[in-house]
């Protein structure tokens, strides 16, 4: 029943993979990217990983698509036809591909207990968090107490995005351009 | 958007809903799925859905630019000083056991204070991104 559910899923994220490629409307293409995001979310609560699910689908569908929308009212809705197709960008794409599938059969299997990711600190931090750390949920724990450091560094990468922006776009109000409600509208 | 009733009274019912579920989220976050990061994007997403019905004047009176920019730097800063402070009371830089008397405790207060750091930057950050991106919009509101 999960495998249908697996299949099912990746399929459809294959189709609006593909969609996106071929369609030329802008805002079709964000709700489809949005909406692909959302399949990636339920794939993850299939694979029981909530926390990360929770932040595909907050970021991935909802804030992603919201600036993708943001960005498309400031261009027009029809991306305009190339009229060519490059070769040497298929050829590219189709051997980093290639490569790519070449190095994922040095992987361990999907599952193995014996793959370096399971055997590296997961145990330490599945047996011995509740006695350490002392919370509920191990993947709070990993993030906010063993890997404080990262997470500390994520924070800032946030940060700085947010100072870029308002860098680049500006900061501050400027005086004279706020435009007054109009007029009989009432405030919320 | 501004004259469609259905838009707005929806808006209005359900941004308090999202405001608590994000607070759920950000001091649900030990015991169950979630934490700062996700509870700063949900909080963001309720003042988003009101900045896009109600327009960016109003949510910029909610949240004035002044707010975002003091609690984006508060965030970091929450989140380092919870560093700093192991290191005063003894221990090494994020180290949270020596925060409290006991271990676990000290850890607990530890992973509130960074989570609250985190959601904090996260929440105005992402607003400020949005505010920026969506004041290009002459339909929106003026720039931030």
């Amino acid at each position: 029943m999960i495998e249908l559910i697996d299949v099912a899923l990746l399929c459809m994220m294959a189709v609006s993979a593909l969609a996106v490629l071929w369609l030329r409307n802008l805002f079709a293409v964000a709700m489809l990217a949005g909406s692909y995001s959302l399949m990636a979310a339920t794939l993850y609560v299939v694979l029981d990983a909530v926390d990360v699910a929770f932040t595909e689908a907050a970021v991935g569908a909802g804030i992603s698509t919201v600036l993708m929308l943001g960005a498309l009212t400031l261009v027009p809705h029809e991306e305009k036809p190339s009229g060519r197709h490059a070769l040497s960008g298929l050829v590219v794409t189709v051997g980093l591909g290639a490569l790519l599938i070449y190095a994922t059969l040095d992987m361990p299997s999907f599952g193995d207990a014996g793959a370096p990711v399971h055997r590296h600190v997961a145990n330490r931090y599945i047996e011995d968090s509740a006695a350490e750390v002392g919370l509920p949920n191990v993947v709070t724990s990993v993030l906010a107490s063993y890997r404080g450091y990262d997470t500390l560094g994520e924070t800032t990468v946030i940060f700085t995005a947010a100072i870029g922006v308002l860098a680049v776009l500006g900061w501050g109000g400027r005086p004279g351009r706020r435009r007054p409600p109009a007029d009989g509208e009432t405030r919320p | 958007m501004r004259e469609k009733p259905i838009l707005r009274v929806a808006t209005k019912l359900l941004v308090p809903f999202i405001l608590l579920f994000a607070l759920y989220v950000q001091f649900h976050g030990d015991f169950g799925p979630g934490g700062g990061f996700q509870a700063g994007v949900i909080f963001a997403s309720g003042f988003i859905l009101y900045a896009l019905v109600f327009g960016l004047d109003f949510a910029r009176d909610a949240l004035p630019a002044a707010v975002r920019r003091v609690g984006m730097s508060c965030g970091v800063l929450i989140y380092a000083g919870v560093g700093v402070a192991g290191m005063l009371t003894g221990g090494r830089y994020l180290d949270y056991s020596v925060l409290a008397a006991d271990r676990l405790a000290g850890q607990h207060i530890g992973i509130f204070l960074v989570e609250l750091g985190v959601g904090l930057c996260v929440f105005t950050a992402l607003t400020t991104i949005f505010f920026v991106f969506a004041g290009r919009n002459r339909d929106l509101g003026p720039g931030d």
